[in-house]
Parts: structure tokens; sequence; C-alpha cells
């Protein structure tokens, strides 16, 4: 009895703020997750670098990943199929006209090694092992003229490439 | 100031094409349009029909046949069948792509959740809940994982709330009127009631680190959707939903659990949620940077919009639907603003010259859909209908090329100029750039 009424001073005025809980009438089950079991579920990739895997690949790889992987849907050379086209846009961001292609939108390269290594391609997501992640990402920039044909990419280097529209954001409802 | 259609009757209008005052809707004889979309109900001016249909049966066979027996979980009458999301999806991935709510076949504000939209990007992933769990890890004392089982014990809040993709309306950036029912243009929002765990206490059970200050959230389906929120969010109303309208949340929208993010783009509404993982800066992922980004005029882009901003749109009568003849029609339509309430929807019959108040059905709720009915009497002649939002920010929807000026047509999001239908003198409803 007395503890219901406590309960009932404390939430009244809470409640009406709109803060509807307080956490030490909470039961606390979450269960202590070791390291370990967090790096396993841990796939974050900062655009600085962080959370990129070992591994390399080459242009010439990637191509040939691409050709049996990704061009059934995104048509050869990246130009777009059934999906979005991935390269082969001159013309400005400024001219309506435009595309918006990895070469010419996207702010960071790590974004396009995190996102081919979980989604694509889309029949087997997941299935690339990072060489062939990193390769078929060498092979999309350099279709793209961000790097050349040389430039083998690794954790190391794929955090140094700049996309040329790396400032082209501007940041509405957070900063 | 409003010139009435017909200066013989005498109804009491209230702006120009024949909108009638808000107390049109209250007063006793009139009577409006209740059931089918745009049949008038009120025939003022108009002869009785020529043939009256057969009579019907007075003693209909259900007065005298036991019905069908209890069913375990209900559905819609046979006779709403065609009540439908339209599914528009990639032929080489058919889990790709998005369905519309109808909302031309709708009434009220809440969506029943098997006509709430979808934006899958690799389909609806079938999610064991003993399988399942969510992992919140990163800038905290102690990584944590829950299961489903423990976050259903733990205290829970709901938000009525409507939820919108970010990719709404996209189609108002072509240049030509796109021709469709209103729910396959402008469905992709739905309103539901969703209940679930504070983010805010399973955060604090963890313990938040002082360096904090962005989340990376990732769901369990195919591809493992990401995406980056501020946690001043997450910490103020965001929550681990379980349940939609009273039920577990169903495959397609999440289940077991999804993030619900109030007032926010749908791609933040992360679900299949299993990881939350607090950071310093936002991850960039590709649908916060390539995608859900829009493209400006000056050739730079609009990045972290995640306020949907007021909008609103008329429901009936709306393209593709028909007005039988002149008369007494019941404008019906939803306004939200993912800013909080609606404060007010203007209603207009003549292209915007004249605007009259429409009425707002309670309940009035923030960032909920909202209900707004207005009187119209028809002359028959051509009229084009308009409905303009305003929230309690004061922020009023824009006219549709006031938002082209500004945003140009190649950002592809957030649309939310004010809606034009044309009504042709034979009836026919048309969407038009006016
Ligand atoms: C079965 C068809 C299919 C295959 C195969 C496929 N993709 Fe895709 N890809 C898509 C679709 C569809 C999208 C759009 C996804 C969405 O709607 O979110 C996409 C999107 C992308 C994007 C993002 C484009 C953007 O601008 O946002 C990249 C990058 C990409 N794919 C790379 C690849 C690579 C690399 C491969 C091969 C390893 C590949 N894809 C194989 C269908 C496919």
């Amino acid at each position: 009895m007395r503890n219901a009424r406590r309960h009932l001073s404390v939430f009244l005025p809470l409640a009406f703020l709109g803060a509807a809980v307080v956490s030490a009438d909470t039961p606390k089950l979450g269960e202590p997750a070791a390291p370990e079991v967090v790096a396993k579920w841990n796939s974050t990739i900062f655009p600085d670098g962080r959370g990129l895997p070992e591994g390399k690949g080459t242009v010439t790889e990637g191509r040939a990943i691409y050709d049996k992987k990704c061009s059934n849907c995104h048509g050869p050379e990246g130009r777009g199929e059934t999906a979005e086209e991935l390269a082969g846009n001159d013309v400005p961001l400024s001219d309506p006209d435009t595309s918006q292609t990895i070469g010419s939108y996207w702010p960071y390269a790590t974004t396009l090694f995190d996102y081919t290594r979980r989604a694509m391609p889309m029949d087997a997501p997941g299935s690339l092992a990072p060489d062939e992640v990193y390769a078929v990402t060498a092979y999309l920039l350099q279709i793209n003229g961000v790097i050349t044909e040389a430039d083998e990419m690794n954790a190391a280097t794929l955090a140094k490439v700049r996309m040329p529209n790396r400032d082209g954001f501007t940041r509405i409802d957070a900063k | 100031m409003a010139v009435p259609p017909d200066s013989n009757d005498e109804l009491e209008y209230a702006a120009g094409g024949g909108l009638l005052h808000r107390r049109a809707l209250l007063r006793q004889g009139l009577v409006l349009a209740t059931a089918a979309a745009a049949i008038p109900a009120a025939r003022a001016q108009s002869p009785p029909p020529a043939a009256l249909p057969a009579p019907l049966d007075p003693n209909p066979p259900t007065l005298t046949t036991p019905g069908a027996p209890f069913s375990a979980y209900g559905s819609p009458s046979s006779f709403e069948r065609r009540v439908l999301r339209a599914v528009g999806a990639n032929a080489d991935v058919p889990g790709n792509g998005v369905s519309w709510t109808p909302l031309e076949s709708l009434e009220g504000i809440i969506t029943p959740s098997g006509l709430h939209f979808e934006r899958h990007h690799n389909g609806v992933p079938t999610i064991d809940p003993k399988q399942h769990r969510l992992m919140i890890h990163g800038f905290v004392k102690q990584p944590l994982t829950f299961s489903l089982e423990s976050l259903l014990r733990y205290p829970m809040r709901s938000h009525l709330i409507f939820l919108e993709c970010g990719g709404n309306s996209n189609a108002g950036w072509h240049s030509e009127p796109i021709q469709r029912p209103v729910g396959s243009f402008h469905g992709m929002v739905s309103c539901s009631e969703w209940t679930g765990v504070p983010v805010s206490v399973l955060l604090d059970e963890a313990g938040v680190d002082a360096a904090a200050a962005w989340a990376v959230l990732e769901g369990a389906d195919a591809g493992a959707l990401n995406v980056s929120l501020p946690l001043a969010k997450l910490r103020d109303d965001c929550i681990v939903a379980l349940y939609q309208n009273g039920e577990r949340i169903r495959p397609e929208q999440g289940y077991p659990l999804r993030l619900i993010v109030p007032g926010w783009e749908g791609i933040v509404n992360i679900k299949w949620l299993r990881r939350l993982q607090l950071t310093s800066e936002p991850a960039m992922t590709r649908d916060e940077t390539a995608k859900y980004t829009e493209l400006q005029p000056g050739g730079k882009a609009r990045q972290f919009t995640y306020v949907m901003e007021a909008k609103s749109v008329i429901t009936t009568p709306s393209a593709m639907q028909r007005l039988k003849d002149p008369g007494i029609y019941e404008i019906r339509g939803l306004a939200w603003s993912g800013r909080g309430r609606v404060a007010r929807v203007d209603i207009s019959a003549d292209g915007g010259k004249t605007w009259a108040e429409a009425a707002l059905q309670d309940p009035v709720l923030p960032r909920c859909l909202t209900r707004f009915r207005a009187a119209w009497n028809w002359s028959g002649k051509p009229a084009v209908l308009k409905s303009r939002a305003t929230d309690e920010t004061g922020y009023v929807q824009p006219e549709r090329n006031v938002l082209v000026a500004e945003r140009g047509r190649r950002g592809y999001f957030h649309y939310n100029a004010i809606v034009s239908w044309g009504v042709a003198e034979d009836g026919e409803v048309s969407h038009v750039y006016a």
C-alpha cells in the first residue's frame, strides 16, 4: 500500500511532463555482452576507416567479380539496368541533367565498402569475402574515375580515398 | 467575399467555388456523403432520377439464415477485397520496392495494420523471437543484449503517430502531374498506435558514456539496413516498439521489434532492430548519404533531413474518382506534421484564389494523422481543389511552385507541397499542377 502510494507520487508529475518511465523502476534484464561477442556483431565502418576488416583487392580482380555477380542487375560498367547506375555521370551536380552516381555524389568511399559487404549482391547479401569486397570497391571507384587501375584497396588505402563530392552535403536536422 | 454558385440556394458559403461554411457540417438537414467515395448525398438542385432501381427485398435472406460461425482472427468483408496496398517492386528482386496505403478507400486516422505502407530493401525476414536479441553497445559502460522475453517485462508507452517514408509523394517532383489514385501517390504515410519500451530506459541500463552523441542502428533483414541517429532524439521520445495497433508488430513492419522515431522519416524507424551502437559521430551509411539526401539546385545536398514537415492531401474527392452530379459533397482529407499538432487546414475550391478553414476532427494529436472535413456545393463547373496545412509551429505547407523554386526537382525526398485536384465538367477528378 505504502509502496503503491510512493509510486504514484513519483509517476504523476513525470508522466505529465511526458517522461513516463523512471529508470529506477525498470527490471534491468539486459545480459552483459562479452567484448568478443560484441566484436562479432559489430559491423559498423566509419568514414575514417575504423571497422574496416583485414584484406585487399585490385581493380582487375574487382572487374571479374563485378562482371560475374553484379552486372546482371547494374549493367556492364555500372551503367544501370534493372538496378540503378553506379558510374558514368560527367554532368556537374548543379546541372538539372546530372545523375547521382558513386563518383559524382557519394561523400565517402568507406560507405561503398560497408554497403557492398552487407547488402550486395542483392540475391546473396553478405556472401562476399573481405578481399572480394575490397576488389569490387576498387573496381567501382576506378570506373568512377576516383582511383587508378593500379591502386590496390585495403583498410589503409580505402580510408585515404577522398571522394570528389566529399563536401557536398549540408546537415539539416542534426549536427 | 465568396460567390455562391447559385444565388437561389440558402447555403452559407465560406469561400469561392462553392465551399460551404464549417457550420454546414454540423447543421441538421444538410446530409453529407458518408458512404461510397464521391457520391453526393444531398442533391440540392438535381432533379429526381428518371428510373428508380428495383426495390430492395424488405426481408433479405440474412434475416432468416444463420450466419457464418466465429473466426479466430477476423478479416475484412469479402465485398471489400479490392481495398489493397498497391505494390511497386523490382522485377529482378521482388522484395525490393514499396507498397502504398490505399488512402482513397480509408476513413478516420488509423491505418489497418495490414494496409500500412511498406518500403523494403530486400524482402521481409521471418524472425523467430526466441532467436532474436537487441544488442546495445559502443559508448556505454556495459554492453547488453535484450531478449524479447525480457523486453516484454519493461515499462511501456504508446505513440499514436503517423509514419511517412521520406520518399512519399515523390512523383510530385515530376514535370507532369502523375495520374494515380491518391494512395498510390501519397500513400507512403500510415498511422498506428505503436507500443514498446522507451529507448532511454535501455540506454540508462547500459550506462551512456559522456562522449556519445550519435547511435548507429541496424536491422536483421537481408542487407542489415543501417542508419545513424542523434542520441538526443533517441533519448527524447523513441521507443523499441513491440506492438502495433494492439497486436504484436507484423512481419512486414519489423516483427519482433522495430525502432519508432516520432515525426521522423520512415527509413530511420529501423525494422527488425538488432543493434544499437552509441558513437560520437554518424557512420555515413549508404541510406544517409547516397540516398535519403536531397540534391539542391546549386549542387549541394541536404543531409539528415529527418523531420517530416507539415503536409495535407484531400482523399475524397481525389484523382481517378468521378463526381456523379452537381450537389453537396464532403471534402475529406488527412493532414500531419512531424513537428507537432496540425493547427489548421484551409481548403480552396477555386485553385487557391480563396480559402476556407476546414473542420479538424478529434483527436488532433502531435505527429499523428489528423482528419479534416469541409462541405462543398459543386456547381458542375470546372473546379480546382486544394488543401493547405499549418502546424502548431506556424509552418505553412508550401505551394508546389514555391517548393520547386526553392529545392529544384532533383531532391527526390521530402516532397510536401500543396496537392491540387482538378474537377472537370463531367465530374472527372485528376491531378493538376495549379
Ligand atoms: C539481383 C540484382 C542485383 C545484383 C546481382 C546486385 N545488385 Fe546492387 N543493387 C540492386 C538494387 C535493386 C539496388 C537498390 C537497392 C535499394 O533499393 O535500396 C542496388 C544498389 C546497389 C548500390 C547502391 C547504389 C546507390 O546509388 O545507392 C551499390 C553500390 C550496389 N548495388 C553494388 C552492387 C555490387 C558491387 C554488386 C555485385 C557484388 C551488386 N550490386 C549486385 C540490385 C542488385
